[in-house]
């Protein structure tokens, strides 16, 4: 199995032996990583039933379940880390999801599609229509991405949670990381994803 | 099948049998000695050299050690045949699956049906009653009997998913893994309200007699079966009742002005009434109904159900309910979940999309069947068993 660029990289985040909880798991080839590689003890959440379903035939701990509705359940400081994997902008309340990913885990890692990229500004302003591409394949009628942000959104976001960013890193499309010092506007323009290290 | 049938095979079973004598006698909830205590359960598959490939099947209410086999009494397939099988999730060609019948049930363990070997009859009301407690250290008892020290599995559903949860309470070092599937860590205040109803409609039948019908060569049939209807109604769902059902009548075109069975949903119910006194005994009813009442995990852990699985963190748990399941519902899994979490015990959850009612969990929903199959997969990996034979 070929491990995403971008789970690598979420992955070099983590410290070996860590606890970890992914919300939003898929199929858990993140969390299967992370066993793997990091040595973690994985826990997962998970909304859909096919996800699950792989989740559990690989021998992962995974709870179906909701960001949105079910991390209340846990407890303060129950993980070393949370991470919420191109999720925060399927999720209905991202500031209350993110503030319990802060709340939850010592630290938080949060990955999203950057909705300021150069691509997607272009296409809403020279063509007039939301965008859609390889990674936002979805219309706007019918897409789970009900909360985009941008990474300067996403930064003002952390600022309004006191959230201290550890670490933080923008990818282009083929999963590349961007220049570390690379100003945060040159980030916003040209990362397609991007990922962040928190912590409270 | 007569009914005499059925009270034969709690004292002459056509299983495998374990008797306890009252040197080992059965230590109860109640603060009751039971002895000598008689256990009755089936195997399938082989038990390998090293014992690690043993799964317990814990029982529901009324089901009993006939999971997989053809049923002695009512000739019918086993109650779990889409789950344990050669080559099912349940893999007799890869695991030892052993199910005995509950104390207090009817189908050989001893049970209000026994025969009291003090007084030569029944025991009818004078068995002690008997907890999920109670019931699963009858098992260890057969589990210790049997040479084995760690349970590669303990799986069920209903009341069998309550004792998978006492396992892995009680002892949670001889539990590798752990399948409660449409269970609840306490019986809620409805569904001892169900239960209470079926045992006043055993009691309310003249033929109970106080419980001593046998003395005098009758069962209270009626009652129990009043009783099955009542429950039978729990087990399903309003949809499925009405995508089974609706209001279509049963072999008659219009209605009889009568208390006939016209619509075909009576006579469903009646069909499984009359069906089920031929395989049950009426007092052993009210004991496993009241088993389940009693049942609150938590109570005997300050009222903090983690604390339950403070010592179970190694055993990896796979906790599934139904969606259209209203007797265990989703939110009584979820607790359970939420208290395995807070335990930092290893736990995978799965909500199964059925319309199928509690029922689902005898049934062959493949989503449920994927699942468990996936769960163990994992497991036998992580015990170290070897594949399945080609």
């Amino acid at each position: 199995m070929t491990a995403r660029v971008d789970h690598i990289a979420l992955a070099e985040m983590v410290q070996p032996g860590a606890r970890v909880l992914d919300v939003g798991c898929g199929d858990g080839a993140l969390l299967q990583l992370l066993a793997q590689t990091r040595n973690v003890d994985g826990r997962g959440i998970e909304l859909s039933q096919a996800g699950v379903n792989e989740c559990v035939a690989r021998g992962l701990s995974v709870v179906q379940g909701d960001a949105d509705r079910d991390l209340a359940d846990y407890a303060d400081g129950a993980f070393d880390y949370v991470i919420l994997s191109q999720t925060l902008q399927a999720t209905h309340r991202p500031k209350d999801v993110l503030r319990d990913l802060l709340r939850i885990g010592k630290h938080a890692i949060v990955s999203f599609p950057n909705f300021g990229h150069w691509k997607v500004r272009s296409q809403l302003m020279f063509g007039g229509r939301m965008p859609r591409n390889e990674s936002l394949p979805y219309a706007w009628y019918d897409t789970p991405n009900i909360h985009f942000c941008t990474i300067a959104d996403f930064v003002r976001l952390t600022q309004e949670l006191d959230a201290t960013i550890e670490r933080s890193m923008a990818f282009d499309r083929a999963g590349q990381k961007l220049r570390v010092n690379a100003p945060w506007w040159a980030w916003n323009l040209f990362g397609e994803q991007a990922a962040f290290l928190l912590r409270r | 099948m007569t009914a005499n049938t059925a009270l034969r095979e709690a004292d002459d079973p056509r299983s495998l049998q374990v008797r306890f004598s009252e040197d080992q006698p059965l230590q109860m909830d109640s603060g009751a000695l039971l002895a000598p205590l008689t256990i009755a359960y089936q195997t399938y598959g082989t038990l390998n050299a090293d014992k690690s490939n043993a799964v317990l099947i814990c029982h529901a209410l009324t089901g009993d050690q006939h999971v997989a086999n053809i049923h002695p009494v009512t000739g019918k397939p086993g109650w779990w045949a889409a789950m344990v099988g050669p080559g099912r999730p349940i893999d007799t060609d890869r695991y030892f699956v052993i199910c005995s019948n509950v104390v207090g049930g009817c189908m050989g363990s001893t049970g209000p049906a026994s025969v009291n070997p003090a007084t030569g009859k029944p025991y009818g009301l004078e068995m002690p009653v008997v907890t999920i407690r109670d019931m699963v250290r009858a098992q260890a008892m057969l589990i210790d009997h049997l040479g084995i020290d760690t349970l590669f599995c303990v799986a069920g559903g209903s009341m069998g998913g309550m004792q998978v949860l006492q396992w892995a309470a009680s002892y949670p070092e001889r539990v590798f893994s752990a399948l409660p599937v449409a269970t609840a860590a306490r019986h809620s205040a409805q569904n001892i309200a169900f239960h209470e109803v079926g045992r006043q409609a055993v009691m309310a039948d003249p033929d109970w007699r106080g419980g001593a019908y046998a003395e005098f060569g009758v069962r209270p049939v009626k009652g129990l079966a009043v009783a099955r209807m009542a429950a039978h109604i729990t087990y399903l769902s309003e949809g499925a009742l009405q995508r089974k059902f609706g209001r279509k009548l049963q072999d008659r075109d219009s209605r009889t002005f009568s208390f006939d069975a016209d619509f075909q949903i009576e006579n469903y119910l009646r069909h499984q009434g009359s069906s089920f006194v031929d395989r049950f005994d009426a007092n052993s009813y009210l004991y496993v109904t009241r088993a389940c009442d009693y049942f609150d995990l938590s109570a005997d852990y300050d009222g903090k159900l983690a604390h339950a699985f403070q010592n179970a963190v190694k055993t990896r748990f796979c906790v599934v309910s139904f969606n259209s399941d209203w007797l265990y519902t989703t939110a009584e899994a979820r607790a359970i979940v939420h208290a395995l979490n807070a335990a930092t015990a290893p736990v995978s959850f799965v909500e199964i999309a059925s319309d199928k009612g509690h029922d689902a969990f005898l049934l062959d929903e493949p989503d449920f069947m994927s699942t468990t199959r996936g769960f163990l997969e994992a497991a036998a990996k992580a015990r170290g068993l070897r594949e399945r034979a080609p």
